[in-house]
């Protein structure tokens, strides 16, 4: 329970084990997932460590697993999900797997590369029949036109009817011999294809072409692609030749087109036998096919694990050392001590299973070195222990910020989002995604899977602006009015106030004024701001001036929040030295500076002052600074000056006492000893003083984002509402609601991606920024390294 | 009876103005009070009640303060508003 507060005690474990056992006990550890084996051996190499065969096996055996994995994808077979998550990897499955993959990807490839060539074939064939189909039209098409008409076929090649080179090759009397060249190209080729045999013969060629049309049952192809049929009828043989050749360039398939119909029929004959046996076989091959891929695919999953698990542990391995006699294993391993016990546990089980008569051998050994970084989160804590871990992973066992971060992070967004219909949106999105995060998590997409992981962050996030929408009463840029305005404007008229109808009549704008009894009711709004401030003209006066001193002071009470951290911090070391020389100067300084800061804005609000004898806080706060009491009304209360000057001295005074008292104990401690370096030691306090110091002025005034971004956020609200949902709403005529529909889509979207998305993701970053700089610089150290165990369950969520 | 009525006659009556300032004061402050010093006690042992007191005590601290922030703005206001005149003349028939 106290390990989310800060990180857990750690112990350094010795195990000694025997070598037959080993693969048990570490996959017992493997699940339990509390363990970090430490590397016996940094100093060899990857390849130079023992079991790196066997790694490699394994590796060769995931490579495998992927290629069946595609394959059964591919063909659309389901893997069927694995429930035996308790399979033991022994070292002698690895053989029995490894002989059995190989002859399964030998098996898978080589039925591979006989459907390719069977599918090749297969559409050569399909081609040759469409072409033959084809130019049975085309020189049917010439017969007839024979038939009708006679032409003389001596005339020039110009007349470029089929008709006259249909008769001239048939008769073998003509003068003009003309060839063909029959085939097939790519659908998309053929205009180039066109354009080329024109420039090259500048157009003593025929070319006929049609294309393809796929019948559905012919579809074997995997992926059809459309083709052409043409014949070029020429008149010689090298023009055939250079055509020829032209087709290759063009990838086109010729085939062999036999000149007289009976040829042409028989082949067509052929050809049909052919596919159909063809189509048989290919059918047969898939068959085949898929019956291996779905038996593989049973497996499949059991499979992956045992192969990932059996590289876990070699790796692990690895990690050990080996004595002399190989019977004895030594391994290192960081643990949680409270969870010695169950180490202990896992252990004998492990080595019951494997059968060995000695049970392994437990030894905690105290050590120097500095352990890993634990803390144990669940589903709810991991989001936020995820995000301080992303600055920095702690120290040992120093505070850790998660558990305050929990509420402080979406409370500061809040402030900065402040909008309680966009907080809604948000909550309700937040519980889609936590209700569904099963159905989310299948997808595998990376921004899906990051918005999962920090939903119950999103969750709080939500309720928080919803709290401080309320307050600010904003709500999609209007106010609620529950309880009734504070600010009256009837008082302001005759005889009680100064206005008249006149008045109202001769200006636009009118000031309500306090002073005149009755305006201002004496209560404020009980609950957030004056609904009446957002009907204003000069609301953001108001707003400008609250949010300022509301970030003032919420900075300076988070970052006293964070130095009351450095205490914790200081009591558990048993540090109480530094509680003396660093905490106390510190919190003197802030509080003599800043909160009196704060002290004054309080003060400004509760007492009851005339607005033009009010001076402005910020003058005070820079004319104290500076000793500087000359001009008048420079006082709030009486005794001002004195308290003032009695407080900047005061901070002035922590400044060398942070900087000088440590440096200074330490040398007397180390006068005798040169084992510490002053230098070094007045250098760094020097920077700790200059960083600290400098830095609560700074961090203050960078608080003030949140009022700069709660300012962006409410005006971008508002412009949203008047430039595009108000327009449609003030249209009066009849097409007024059909506007209204789409303006309200428009508002829809926009108020997601730009107020939601942006301004979230914007307030995100800077409500993170002021937790890692201006809260976590005044106590976290944040060098550590985190824990690592071996954990078979995270192994498998990784994937 | 009639005696308690008589004494309470004796003690000043609080204004119904301060009074309307009280209430609201002194609802949210015992809520929050409540939510961050009396629920945490009734939270069942277990792993996480460390996180959920810790949880609910800034809850309560944080929200207190920006409400008393919000009200102690308004208490005391040095301007007011400035309207509209058609807004002026709507409140002064409409508006209490």
């Amino acid at each position: 329970m106290d390990s989310f507060f800060r990180s857990e005690e750690m112990c350094l474990v010795q195990l000694f084990f025997q070598t037959e056992s080993a693969h048990n006990c570490i996959n017992e550890l493997g699940h339990l997932g509390l363990v970090q084996f430490k590397d016996l051996n940094p100093g060899t190499v990857a390849f130079q460590r023992r079991f790196v065969k066997e790694v490699k096996k394994c590796e060769e055996m995931e490579r495998i697993l992927r290629f069946l994995e595609n394959e059964v994808v591919k063909s659309n077979i389901p893997i069927p999900a694995d429930f035996t998550s308790e399979t033991i990897p022994f070292p002698r499955d690895v053989l029995d797997l490894e002989s059995s993959f190989d002859k399964l990807e030998q098996e898978l490839k080589e039925i591979n590369s006989n459907r390719d060539t069977l599918r090749q074939n297969f559409t050569q064939l399909m081609e040759i029949n469409h072409l033959l189909q084809m130019t049975d039209d085309f020189f049917e098409e010439a017969e007839s036109q024979l038939s009708i008409s006679e032409l003389p076929s001596e005339d020039s090649v110009y007349s470029s009817r089929v008709t006259s080179r249909r008769t001239s090759y048939t008769s073998t009397n003509g003068p003009l011999k003309l060839g063909f060249v029959a085939g097939v190209i790519k659908h998309e080729r053929f205009p180039a294809f066109e354009k080329i045999l024109w420039r090259l013969f500048h157009g003593n060629f025929v070319l006929r072409h049609a294309e393809i049309k796929p019948h559905e049952e012919e579809n074997m192809a995997e992926d059809p692609v459309k083709k052409d049929v043409f014949v070029v009828f020429v008149q010689g043989d090298q023009i055939r030749g250079k055509i020829r050749k032209l087709c290759d360039g063009f990838h086109a398939s010729m085939y062999p087109c036999p000149n007289n119909a009976y040829a042409r029929k028989e082949m067509r004959t052929n050809a049909n036998t052919r596919i159909e046996d063809l189509r048989l076989v290919l059918k047969r091959t898939e068959e085949f096919r898929a019956t291996v891929l779905t038996a593989a695919a049973a497996n499949l999953q059991e499979w992956t694990t045992k192969v990932k698990k059996m590289k876990a542990i070699y790796y692990t391995l690895n990690l050990c050392n080996i004595d002399i006699t190989q019977k004895l294993i030594v391994a290192e391993i960081w643990c949680p001590v409270s969870d010695l016990n169950s180490v202990h546990t896992a252990l004998i089980h492990g080595s019951e299973q494997s059968g060995s008569s000695l049970s392994p051998v437990v030894n905690r050994i105290q050590t120097q070195q500095t352990p890993p970084t634990f803390n144990r989160v669940n589903s709810f804590t991991s989001g936020f222990q995820s995000i301080i871990d992303a600055y920095g992973v702690g120290n040992y066992q120093e505070i850790n910020p998660a558990p305050y971060t929990m509420v402080t992070f979406p409370f500061l967004f809040a402030v900065m989002f402040g909008d309680c219909g966009h907080g809604l949106v948000m909550t309700l999105l937040a519980l889609w995604l936590i209700l569904h995060q099963e159905h989310f998590r299948k997808l595998k997409n990376e921004l899906i899977d990051m918005l999962v992981d920090g939903r119950y962050i999103i969750f709080l996030m939500g309720l928080f602006s919803i709290y401080t929408g309320l307050i600010y009463n904003d709500c999609f840029s209007k106010s609620f009015n529950v309880f009734g305005s504070s600010w009256s404007v009837r008082p302001m008229f005759h005889p009680h106030g100064p206005w008249t109808n006149d008045t109202l009549h001769d200006s636009g704008h009118l000031h309500l004024d306090p002073l005149v009894s009755g305006v201002y009711s004496g209560n404020p709004y009980p609950f957030g701001v004056d609904p009446i401030w957002n009907i204003a003209s000069n609301k953001l006066s108001f707003l400008n001036s609250y949010k300022m001193k509301m970030s003032v002071i919420m900075g300076v009470a988070h970052m006293l929040f964070g130095v009351t951290l450095s205490l914790v911090n200081y009591i558990f070391f048993r540090n109480l030295k530094d509680v003396a020389l660093q905490f106390i100067p510190e919190v003197i300084f802030m509080l003599s500076l800043f909160g009196y800061l704060i002290f004054l804005i309080l003060y400004k609000w509760c007492v009851v002052m005339k607005s033009e004898s009010a001076p402005s806080i910020l003058l005070l706060f820079i004319n104290m600074i500076l000793f500087d009491y000359s001009s008048e009304g420079t006082v709030l209360y009486r005794t001002q000056r004195p308290v003032q000057i009695f407080l900047v001295v005061v901070a002035v005074l922590m400044v060398p006492w942070l900087l000088f008292a440590k440096p200074l104990l330490l040398y007397r401690k180390h006068k005798l000893s040169k084992l510490v370096s002053m230098a070094d030691i007045f250098v760094y306090q020097g920077i700790h003083t200059i960083e600290y110091c400098l830095g609560c002025i700074s961090n203050t005034a960078s608080y003030l984002r949140l009022w700069a971004l709660s300012l962006a956020h409410a005006e971008l609200s508002e412009v949203l509402w008047k430039m595009v949902l108000q327009v449609a709403l003030r249209v009066t005529s009849g097409m007024g609601s059909v506007l209204l529909a789409v303006t309200f889509a428009a508002f829809a979207v926009l108020t997601v991606t730009i107020l939601l998305v942006m301004e979230g993701l914007s307030a995100f970053l800077h409500a993170l920024r002021l937790h890692w700089v201006e809260f976590q610089n005044k106590f976290y150290k944040g060098s550590g390294y985190k824990f690592t165990p071996l954990s078979f369950d995270r192994m498998r969520d990784m994937q | 009876m009639r005696l308690l009525f008589l004494l309470l006659k004796l003690f000043p009556k609080p204004d119904m103005a301060a009074l309307s300032f009280v209430i609201p004061m002194s609802v949210m402050t015992l809520f929050w009070g409540i939510i961050g010093g009396v629920v945490p006690w009734f939270i069942p042992k277990g792993p996480n009640r460390g996180v959920i007191v810790t949880m609910l005590v800034l809850t309560a601290v944080c929200c207190y303060l920006f409400w008393l922030i919000a009200i102690l703005a308004q208490l005391n206001p040095l301007f007011g508003p400035s309207l509209k005149n058609d807004t002026i003349w709507y409140m002064y028939y409409h508006w209490p």
